[in-house]
């Protein structure tokens, strides 16, 4: 009974930190912790400390829409997020929390011909891949979501669909909890409020990390940062192809549940789920410009809700509860940068624009694979910095872009 | 919220009203190695302080300039016309 009243904390508060660690994590959010855990969980790696400016969870962990999905276009993409949506399904079990992971389905709505041309290719490369994705027309599209304006009245009528069935939302900040708290178990120290302000060179290795509350040396470091991955890198002396912008969302007042499935509309630049409380929460793209800003914009909430409200007449007089803003780290190819860099023992999960929750936990898998073997999982090789030195990008801007 | 930007021709503007084409690069000079030319294509400094950057008031007069704003508030802090001269000559700015 007793518990109930004092519940006992997920993750233990740790004191000073220790003199040296085997691997130093910089950022506390869902990449970093699930790589500790993995670390731990898979290669008994467990002098692992996790260096988070802010609070866990702070940045795009605790800012994002939520959904899951793996219908990318790029076979390497796909493949990847395949393995990730597979985990995540297990990951309430794994990680004995429960994660409310709903898998009700997503829809890419294609508004043009050259729409549903982009719509057949990824349901081709997933198909190939094993991953469920086809392409419907407004008939299926009208059983699944009877509520979409399907009528010739908007200005981009809608001519079908790529429908992902596995596609679903999860509670993300659940996600970044459980992780932590697994973590924190097998014996991963956590250290909120400790930004690293510096790290220590030795040639082509970094020995030691400077921090707010000292330095620390370290057998390796891994950089998960998301939107300030660019300047955590300067700071070890690395250069990375990012830039940062900022991506909005907003939620309106609760209604009755009638949206169960995800509704994403690449020319209508918008996003829109219904959550299990029954906000709407709708999004849309990042802004153009690169900024550190992390404050919400009036156009944003203007043409967002203009297009929604094409999709959705019936949320006319609904009214918007709050919006937020979080910081994306954009690379060129919309793919991610992942794994070994120049730098012999610092390793970045970087560039992930606005996908980046969705591949946690296979993030955590390959990179807790690639600390402990040194060797780079076959699954992320095509994600390599290196790519764009020999310029052999992953083009995933049809499916990343817009499409949560 | 977000700001305003002072186009060199029709002085001060909402944001949206702008495209904007990144941070100020330099071009490498003579015949650069493949691994000069990827750096210089996709590598970025994205710096959290005052930036140049390259925007063009694309609703407005299609003017092209360069503005120093702080990444960090968004504060814009000078604009200028490019020099054409010296855009020429290696394409530096």
């Amino acid at each position: 009974m007793r518990e109930i009243f004092f519940p006992k904390r997920m993750w233990r508060p740790r004191g000073d930190l220790k003199r040296r660690y085997d691997v130093v994590i910089v950022g506390g959010g869902s990449h970093g912790l699930a790589t500790a855990y993995y670390l731990a969980k898979h290669h008994g790696v467990k002098d692992v400390c996790i260096l988070e400016r802010s609070y866990i969870g702070s940045g795009a962990s605790g800012r994002n829409t939520t959904i899951i999905r793996a219908n990318y276009r790029t076979p390497e993409g796909a493949a990847f997020y395949r393995e990730s949506v597979r985990l995540y399904e297990r990951l309430s079990s794994e990680l004995d929390f429960n994660l409310m992971f709903s898998q009700h389905g997503h829809l890419t709505l294609a508004h043009s011909d050259r729409g549903l041309v982009v719509a057949q290719e990824r349901a081709e490369v997933n198909k190939l891949l094993g991953i469920r994705s086809e392409v419907i027309g407004p008939d299926r599209i009208r059983e699944l979501c009877p509520e979409l304006d399907l009528s010739d009245k908007p200005a981009y009528p809608i001519l079908g669909a790529l429908y992902h069935p596995p596609g679903g939302i999860i509670r993300h900040d659940a996600v970044v909890w459980a992780y932590a708290r697994g973590a924190d178990r097998l014996g991963v120290e956590i250290h909120p409020y400790t930004e690293v302000t510096g790290f220590e060179r030795s040639g082509d290795r970094i020995v030691a990390v400077e921090t707010t509350r000292g330095r620390v040396e370290c057998g390796q470091v891994v950089s998960a940062t998301a939107g300030w991955s660019s300047l955590v890198g300067k700071l070890a002396g690395l250069r990375l192809p990012i830039t940062t912008h900022i991506l909005q969302a907003f939620v309106t007042e609760p209604l009755k549940p009638f949206l169960d499935v995800i509704i994403v509309s690449s020319q209508l630049h918008v996003y829109v789920s219904q959550t299990d409380r029954g906000e709407f929460l709708i999004g849309a793209e990042i802004e153009p410009y690169t900024t550190y800003k992390s404050t919400g914009t009036l156009s944003f909430l203007e043409y967002s809700a203009r297009h929604a409200l094409e999709l959705f007449p019936q949320l006319e007089k609904t009214k918007v509860l709050r919006t937020w803003t979080g910081l994306c780290d954009l690379s060129p190819d919309y793919s991610p940068i992942l794994g070994k860099t120049e730098i012999e023992n610092f390793h970045v999960s970087a560039g992930w624009g606005t996908y980046g929750f969705k591949a946690a936990p296979i993030v955590g898998v390959t990179l807790a694979e690639l600390v402990a073997t040194q060797k780079t999982p076959a699954l992320i090789a095509p994600f390599a910095l290196e790519r764009f030195y020999t310029d052999t990008l992953v083009s995933e801007l049809a499916a990343a872009a817009v499409s949560h | 919220m977000s700001f305003l930007l002072e186009c060199p021709r029709c002085g001060s503007r909402p944001v949206d009203e702008f495209a904007y084409f990144g941070e100020v690069t330099r071009r490498p000079k003579g015949s650069a190695s493949l691994r000069e030319l990827t750096e210089y294509v996709y590598f970025r400094d994205n710096v959290a302080g005052v930036q140049r950057e390259w925007w063009q008031h694309r609703t407005g007069c299609g003017e092209w300039f360069l503005a120093e704003r702080d990444t960090r508030t968004n504060e814009v802090l000078a604009i200028h016309l490019p020099q054409p001269e010296r855009a020429q000559a290696g394409g530096a700015e």
